[in-house]
C-alpha cells in the first residue's frame, strides 16, 4: 500500500557508466523548468514574505520599494499583541479537536468499510463528496445550517427541546462551530487512507487471531490497531500539517470573530495583511511566518516517520 | 447481516451527506419561506429564482473559473511530466534533494504564499489579472504533480524503454511516444486534482483577484455572501453549480480520485 509520495530518485537501480555526463545533462534539462519554477514561485514569495516581516511597508512603501528595515520589530509587535495568546490557543484547539474526532470517526467507519457489503463501494465513494467539494461551497452551507434563527440545526435542537444556540454570533460557540465544519470536511481522508491501511492487512492474521478465540473487541487492539500504527502516525501527521494552515473555513463562516473567538494563526495574518483598509502587512507576514515555522517542524517529523517506513 | 450493514451504511451516509442535501433544499426555497421556522425539510413549493439569479449574474465568474482551471492544468502538466520522468527514469544527480523540497513545498501554508505573491504581482503589475492568478494556483498542483507522477512513472518497466533505444529514439522521443501515452491514467488523475484545486481556491482569489475584471467563481460566492440582501437561495443555488466538477469528477474518474488520496494527496 502506498499512503504517501515517496521521494522516487531513491530507485534502486545500476548505474550505468556508460550513461555518464550526457545522461545527467538530459535529466536535469527535464527538470529544468520545476526548478526554475520553484525559484521563482516558491522560493521568491518566501523571500520576499521574510523581507515584509523584517520591514516597515505600506501601500505606498509597497510600489516604490522604499520600506524602512526594521529588524525583528514586527515579531514584537507581534509577540505583545493581545491577539497572540488567543490566536495561538484557538489554533491549537482547532488542529488537536479537529484531528482527534476526525481520525476517530475516519477510523470507525473505515472499519465500518473494511468487510464489504452490497453497496459498499459506492456509499465510500459518497462519503467523499464533502472532500471534494470547493471549502467556500462547505462553509457557506455550514454558516446556513448554523444561522440562530433560521438554521436548520437550531430547528433541530428546538425540536429536541434546546433552545437556540447562537453558533456563529456567540464568543463562546464560534470556534466550536468551525470545528465541526471542519470535521465534516476532513472525515473523507481519513476514512479513505485508514481504509486503504486496512486493506493492507492480510487477512491471514484476523484468521490466526479467530483460531486463538480472540473476540471482536480483542481482533481491534490486539491486531487491528498495532498493524494500523505506521497508517496512523502518517494519517495524523499529514493532518497535523494541513489542519495548521486552515484559512478559507474559518474566514468565511466567521471571519475569526465574533471579537476574535474564532481567530487562529492563519486567520489573524490574513486579516493583518489584507483584511483592513490600511494593511499591515510587516505584522501579518510576521504571523505567517511563525505559522510556517509551526507547520514544518510537523511535516518534518512527518518526512522521518514515513522514511523510517519505508525502510522498514 | 448483510442487509443491516447496508441499512447502516445507507444511514451514515445520509447523515454524512445531510449539508449537501440541505444546500440542494436551500436552493430550491422561496425567499418568503427562507425564515420560516422549522424550514421546510423539502422544497415542495419551490423555486427556481435562485439558479435565474445564477444564470444572470454568475456565469463570467464561472467563465474565468473554467479558464483559470484549464490554464492551472496545461501549466501542471507542462511543467510536472518532464520533471516525473527525469526523477522516476533519468536518475539525475541531487533528484532526491528535489523530491524532499518538493514534499516541502507542499506544506506551506496558502495565506504565507498568497502574501509573498501579493508584493511580487503588485510590482510587476500581474496583480487582479488572469495569468496571475493561474500561476498562483498552480503552486497548489505541481509539487503533488510531480510526486505522484514519479511514482506512477517508476512503475513503467524499464524493458519498455529499453526497447524503445534499442529503436533508436532519444531521450526526449521516448518520453513523448511512450511514457506520456502509457502514463495517461496517472496524467488524468493530476489534471483532474489541478482542476479541482484551482476551481475551489479561495485563498489566492481573494488576496490576488480582489480587484480584477475577470473573478473566479469562489469570490462570486463570497460576494454574494457579504451582501446585506443575503439572498440565500442564490448562494446555495450558485453553491450547487459550483460543485459540479466536484461531482463531475467523482462519477466520471472515481477511481482516480481515491488513488490520488491514498497516494498521498493533499488538500488545504
Amino acid at each position: 500500500m502506498q499512503t504517501s509520495v515517496r521521494p522516487a530518485a531513491a530507485t534502486p537501480g545500476v548505474r550505468r557508466a556508460a550513461r555518464g555526463r550526457s545522461g545527467q545533462w538530459a535529466a536535469w534539462a527535464f527538470l529544468a523548468p520545476v526548478v526554475l519554477y520553484l525559484l521563482v514561485f516558491y522560493a521568491y514569495p518566501l523571500y520576499r514574505n521574510v523581507e515584509l516581516s523584517l520591514r516597515n511597508y505600506t501601500v505606498r512603501s509597497f510600489v516604490q520599494g522604499d520600506a524602512p528595515f526594521a529588524g525583528f520589530g514586527n515579531y514584537a509587535k507581534v509577540f505583545a499583541d493581545a491577539t497572540f495568546g488567543p490566536a495561538l490557543w484557538h489554533t491549537v484547539v482547532f488542529t488537536l479537536v479537529s484531528l482527534a474526532f476526525q481520525f476517530t470517526i475516519g477510523l470507525a467507519l473505515a472499519l465500518f468499510f473494511s468487510k464489504s457489503f452490497r453497496l459498499s463501494a459506492t456509499l465510500r465513494a459518497l462519503f467523499l463528496v464533502p472532500w471534494l467539494l470547493p471549502l467556500i461551497v462547505s462553509a457557506s452551507t455550514w454558516s446556513w445550517m448554523l444561522n440562530s434563527d433560521s438554521g436548520v440545526v437550531n430547528a433541530a435542537l428546538g425540536w429536541l427541546g434546546i433552545g437556540p444556540v447562537n453558533w456563529l454570533t456567540s464568543p463562546d460557540w464560534a470556534l466550536w462551530s468551525v470545528i465541526i465544519a471542519n470535521i465534516w470536511i476532513g472525515i473523507p481522508f481519513n476514512l479513505v487512507v485508514l481504509y486503504s491501511g486496512l486493506q493492507a492487512i492480510p487477512a491471514a492474521v484476523y484468521e490466526a487471531a479467530a483460531l486463538d478465540g480472540a473476540n471482536g473487541w480483542q481482533r481491534f487492539w490486539r491486531v487491528t490497531f498495532p498493524l494500523l500504527r505506521p497508517v496512523s502516525a502518517i494519517t495524523i501527521l499529514l493532518g497535523l500539517v494541513y489542519t495548521l494552515k486552515v484559512f478559507d473555513i474559518i474566514w468565511i463562516m466567521t471571519k475569526g470573530g465574533p471579537s476574535g473567538a474564532s481567530t487562529t494563526f492563519a486567520t489573524w495574518s490574513y486579516r493583518l495583511g489584507f483584511g483592513n483598509l490600511v494593511p499591515s502587512f510587516g505584522p501579518g507576514a510576521a504571523v505567517g511566518n511563525l505559522l510556517i515555522v509551526m507547520a514544518l517542524v510537523f511535516g518534518l517529523v512527518y518526512i522521518r516517520v514515513q522514511r523510517r517506513q519505508a525502510l522498514t | 447481516m448483510r442487509h443491516l450493514k447496508t441499512v447502516l451504511g445507507l444511514v451514515l451516509t445520509a447523515v454524512m451527506l445531510f449539508p449537501v442535501y440541505w444546500m440542494i433544499n436551500v436552493s430550491f426555497t422561496r425567499d418568503t419561506a427562507m425564515r420560516k421556522s422549522p424550514p421546510d425539510l423539502l422544497p415542495l413549493d419551490g423555486t427556481l429564482d435562485g439558479y435565474r439569479d445564477v444564470l444572470d449574474q454568475q456565469l463570467p465568474y464561472l467563465g474565468t473559473s473554467l479558464v483559470v482551471g484549464l490554464g492551472t492544468v496545461a501549466l501542471t502538466l507542462l511543467l510536472a511530466a518532464p520533471a516525473a520522468y527525469s526523477l522516476a527514469k533519468l536518475r539525475p544527480r541531487g533528484g532526491g534533494v528535489l523530491s524532499f523540497v518538493l514534499l516541502i513545498a507542499q506544506m506551506i501554508p496558502g495565506i504565507i504564499m498568497a502574501m509573498g505573491f501579493y508584493a511580487i504581482f503588485l510590482s510587476t503589475g500581474v496583480l487582479n489579472t488572469v495569468p496571475g492568478l493561474i500561476v498562483a494556483d498552480s503552486t497548489l498542483a505541481v509539487p503533488f504533480a510531480v510526486l505522484i507522477l514519479t511514482t506512477f512513472m517508476s512503475g513503467i518497466p524499464e524493458e519498455l524503454l529499453q526497447a524503445a533505444r534499442v529503436d533508436g529514439a532519444g531521450v526526449v522521443r521516448t518520453f513523448v511516444s511512450i511514457v506520456l501515452p502509457v502514463s495517461r491514467n496517472s496524467l488524468i488523475t493530476v489534471s483532474l486534482f489541478a482542476f479541482l484545486w484551482a476551481w475551489s481556491d479561495f485563498i489566492f482569489a481573494s488576496t490576488l483577484d480582489q480587484g480584477g475584471d475577470h473573478q473566479p467563481i469562489t469570490l462570486g460566492i463570497y460576494h454574494y455572501i457579504g451582501n446585506n440582501n443575503q439572498e440565500w437561495n442564490a448562494i446555495m443555488a450558485t453553491a450547487v453549480v459550483a460543485s459540479i466538477p466536484a461531482t463531475v469528477l467523482l462519477v466520471i474518474a472515481q477511481r482516480y480520485v481515491a488513488a490520488g488520496v491514498t497516494a498521498g494527496a493533499v488538500k488545504d
